[in-house]
């Protein structure tokens, strides 16, 4: 045995020495170093997930607001701000909810909050109600006139453009300037009230702009005339031309 | 000769002196990170939520989004993310496509503020927002790239950052498609969304689908229950962020136009 010992060279012994000892090192260093947890559900610390889990909450959540204010609750929940939570407009108030006498949550109050989402931006989808803040009522707050809770606007809108204000500024400047929206579409009251359960009419049939552009009607008005028989009888009219911007080239 | 042995000597001194320094450096730290360990067992119990009887996902439908960013601002204020623009765990972006084919896309901000109007004279052929967050991936490369094992996907399937355990090397940060990642200043260790899971697991919705007021944003389990996502998967046309990567985004877009990327 020493002798087998004493056979090896001496910078083999060494460095099988220093080996040993570095793999050692490791495995201690590494017992120590990757946390007793580590490993259990996957490649992760377990308790991360308490430290995670253990954030503040800082919004409460609508359902707990309306277990002490049922009746703000409820005269939300039937109006067009059914959607929209109270935290959107009273900022976080889980503390508030926690405790309500130490905590008091702000009401937005000013001409600048109700904008961030009715200000007109063309990026908008259709149907959504939209504004010019600067000449919409300029200077009174909007609680004024719309009760956050129940917006609904203290008369009926009268124009389109309330909701449909792209549409309605795309087809401002283009030939159909002065074809009003209801001549095309047949569009109830009941649609500037409630929008989506009655929704206006669209036309059906080429014949419906034929009316006007078809060149078997003879008068001297301005409007171009085309054959309903030779003008592209495969398709009907708005899958070329928009009909809220109607150009022919 | 002698001038080498010398050599050897303050080699050996310095050798001596690293090997102290680095087990030192290695068992300290590691002794404070224990005794913090809490059995999921116990968590299970102690928060009654059970993690292997859920799935999460959220559905954004572009058609419904009107960019008021409220999402943005109410996950900045939940999650104590820092105000300067830059740190986000989600965001809104505008796009602006005009008929010259041209795609401008903006985010002022983050829109945490909204957005304003921008004028142009090129005709505009559409324009629409695109709220973006974490694609929780259901195979995340942030996840395969982490040295240390400080991101990780959970058994609910949120991908998850260990702030306690992370490097800060930022490996993550640039294995992410999704530009979802960024470093924290103050903790100085990876951050991104985690569907704000402190609140899901006591019951609520994550800060941005609480505050959206037109439900543009839904959140719900993925297959294994009744949840708002089964709606929105059967009634719209689905698409997920870059699908040719590969990472199974649980984050379903609905009505996304071609041009986003
Ligand atoms: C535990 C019952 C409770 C819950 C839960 C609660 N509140 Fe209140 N809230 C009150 C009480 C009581 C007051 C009246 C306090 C006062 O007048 O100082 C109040 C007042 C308010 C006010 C009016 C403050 C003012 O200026 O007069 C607002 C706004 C408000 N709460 C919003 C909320 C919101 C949002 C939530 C949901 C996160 C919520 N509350 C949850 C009890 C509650
Ligand atoms: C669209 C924004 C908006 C939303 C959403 C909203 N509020 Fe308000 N709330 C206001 C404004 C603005 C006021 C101030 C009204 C005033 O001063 O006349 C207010 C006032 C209040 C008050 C004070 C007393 C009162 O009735 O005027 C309470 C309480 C309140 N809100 C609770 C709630 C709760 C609870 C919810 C959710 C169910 C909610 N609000 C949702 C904007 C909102
Ligand atoms: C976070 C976004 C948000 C904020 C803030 C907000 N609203 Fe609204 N508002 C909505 C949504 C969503 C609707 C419903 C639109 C729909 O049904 O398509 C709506 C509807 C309305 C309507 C109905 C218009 C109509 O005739 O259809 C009015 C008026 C209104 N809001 C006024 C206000 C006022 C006043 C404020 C400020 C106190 C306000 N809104 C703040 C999102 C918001
Ligand atoms: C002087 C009262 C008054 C004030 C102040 C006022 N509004 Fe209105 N608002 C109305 C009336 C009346 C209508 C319906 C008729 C119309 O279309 O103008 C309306 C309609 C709306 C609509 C539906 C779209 C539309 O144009 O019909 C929205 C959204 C709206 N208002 C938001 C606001 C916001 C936001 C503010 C504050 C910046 C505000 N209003 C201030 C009276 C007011
Ligand atoms: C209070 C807001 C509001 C007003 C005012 C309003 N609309 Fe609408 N409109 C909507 C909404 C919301 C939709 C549904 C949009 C959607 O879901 O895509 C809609 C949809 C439509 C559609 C499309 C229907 C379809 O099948 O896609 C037409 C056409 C329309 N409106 C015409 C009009 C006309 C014409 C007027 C004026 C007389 C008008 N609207 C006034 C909110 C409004
Ligand atoms: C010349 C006839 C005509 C006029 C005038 C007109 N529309 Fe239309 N509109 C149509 C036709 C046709 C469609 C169907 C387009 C399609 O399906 O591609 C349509 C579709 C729509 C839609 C749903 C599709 C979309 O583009 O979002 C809305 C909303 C709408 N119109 C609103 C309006 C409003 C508001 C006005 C007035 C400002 C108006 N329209 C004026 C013919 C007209
Ligand atoms: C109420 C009558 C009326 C109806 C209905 C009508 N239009 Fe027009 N149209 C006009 C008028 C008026 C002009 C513009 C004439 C002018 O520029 O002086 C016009 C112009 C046009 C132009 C020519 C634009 C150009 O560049 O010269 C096109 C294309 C057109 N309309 C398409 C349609 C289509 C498609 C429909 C069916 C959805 C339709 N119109 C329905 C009255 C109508
Ligand atoms: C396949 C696409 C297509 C369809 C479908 C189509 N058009 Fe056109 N239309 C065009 C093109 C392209 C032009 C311009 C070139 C030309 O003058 O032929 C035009 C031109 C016009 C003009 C202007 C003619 C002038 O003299 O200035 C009118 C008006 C018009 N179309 C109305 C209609 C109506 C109404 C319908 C439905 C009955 C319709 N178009 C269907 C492609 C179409």
């Amino acid at each position: 045995m020493k002798n087998y010992w004493n056979s090896i060279p001496e910078q083999v012994k060494r460095i099988s020495i220093l080996l040993i000892v570095i793999v050692a090192a490791f495995i201690v260093i590494r017992a120590n170093l990757v946390p007793k947890d580590f490993g259990e559900l996957g490649h992760y610390r377990t308790s991360a997930i308490d430290e995670i889990i253990a954030q503040n909450l800082k919004y409460g959540g609508e359902i707990l607001c309306s277990e002490c204010h049922d009746d703000v609750a409820e005269k939300k929940a039937s109006s067009f701000h059914k959607n929209v939570s109270c935290e959107v407009c009273h900022g976080p108030a889980a503390d508030h909810a926690d405790d309500p006498d130490s905590f008091t949550p702000t009401a937005p109050k000013d001409r600048d909050t109700c904008p961030i989402c009715h200000e007109y931006l063309q990026s908008r989808p259709t149907g959504f109600p939209q504004i010019i803040s600067v000449s919409h009522n300029p200077f009174k707050p909007c609680k004024s006139c719309h009760n956050a809770h129940d917006p609904t606007p203290p008369e009926t809108p009268k124009e389109c453009s309330a909701c449909h204000k792209e549409i309605f500024s795309v087809k401002s400047l283009s030939h159909h300037a002065f074809v009003e929206c209801k001549t095309c579409h047949k569009t109830k009251d009941n649609h500037r009230l409630s929008p989506r359960e009655f929704i206006p009419e669209k036309p059906t049939s080429r014949n419906f702009c034929g009316q006007c552009h078809s060149d078997e009607i003879v008068n001297n008005d301005e409007i171009p005339k085309i054959s309903m028989t030779e003008h592209e009888p495969k398709y009907v009219c708005w899958q070329c031309h928009y009909p809220h911007l109607p150009e022919a080239k | 000769m002698i001038d080498s042995e010398k050599n050897d000597e303050t080699r050996r001194n310095f050798l001596r002196k690293l090997c102290y320094s680095a087990v030192l450096a290695f068992v300290s730290p590691s002794l404070v990170m224990r005794g913090k360990n809490k059995k999921i067992v116990e968590w299970i119990i102690g928060e009654n939520y059970n993690p292997y009887d859920h799935y999460w996902s959220m559905g954004i439908d572009i058609n419904k989004c009107i960019g008021c960013g409220r999402c943005a601002e109410s996950c900045k204020i939940e999650n104590n993310v820092p105000k300067e623009p830059f740190f986000f765990r989600t965001w809104v972006e505008r796009y602006h496509i005009y008929k010259d084919g041209e795609v401008a896309i903006d985010s002022p901000n983050g829109a945490i503020n909204g957005f304003s109007k921008v004028v142009s004279e090129k005709s505009l052929e559409k324009s629409f927002f695109v709220p973006k967050i974490c694609n929780q991936c259901d195979h995340p490369p942030c996840v395969q790239v982490c040295p240390v094992g400080a991101t990780f996907k959970s058994i609910d399937g949120v991908v998850l950052v260990d702030a306690n355990y992370c490097i800060g090397c930022r490996y993550c940060i640039q294995a992410c498609p999704y530009g979802a990642r960024y470093i924290h200043p103050v903790t100085r260790s990876a951050d991104k969304c985690t569907f704000c899971y402190h609140r899901i697991v006591k019951g609520k919705l994550p800060a941005c689908v609480e505050n959206c007021p037109t439900q543009a944003r839904v959140f719900g389990e993925f297959k294994k229950k009744a949840s708002p996502i089964e709606r929105f998967r059967r009634m719209n046309k689905i698409n997920v962020l870059k699908p040719a990567l590969n990472t199974e985004p649980k984050v379903f877009y609905a009505n996304l136009d071609m041009e986003v990327k």
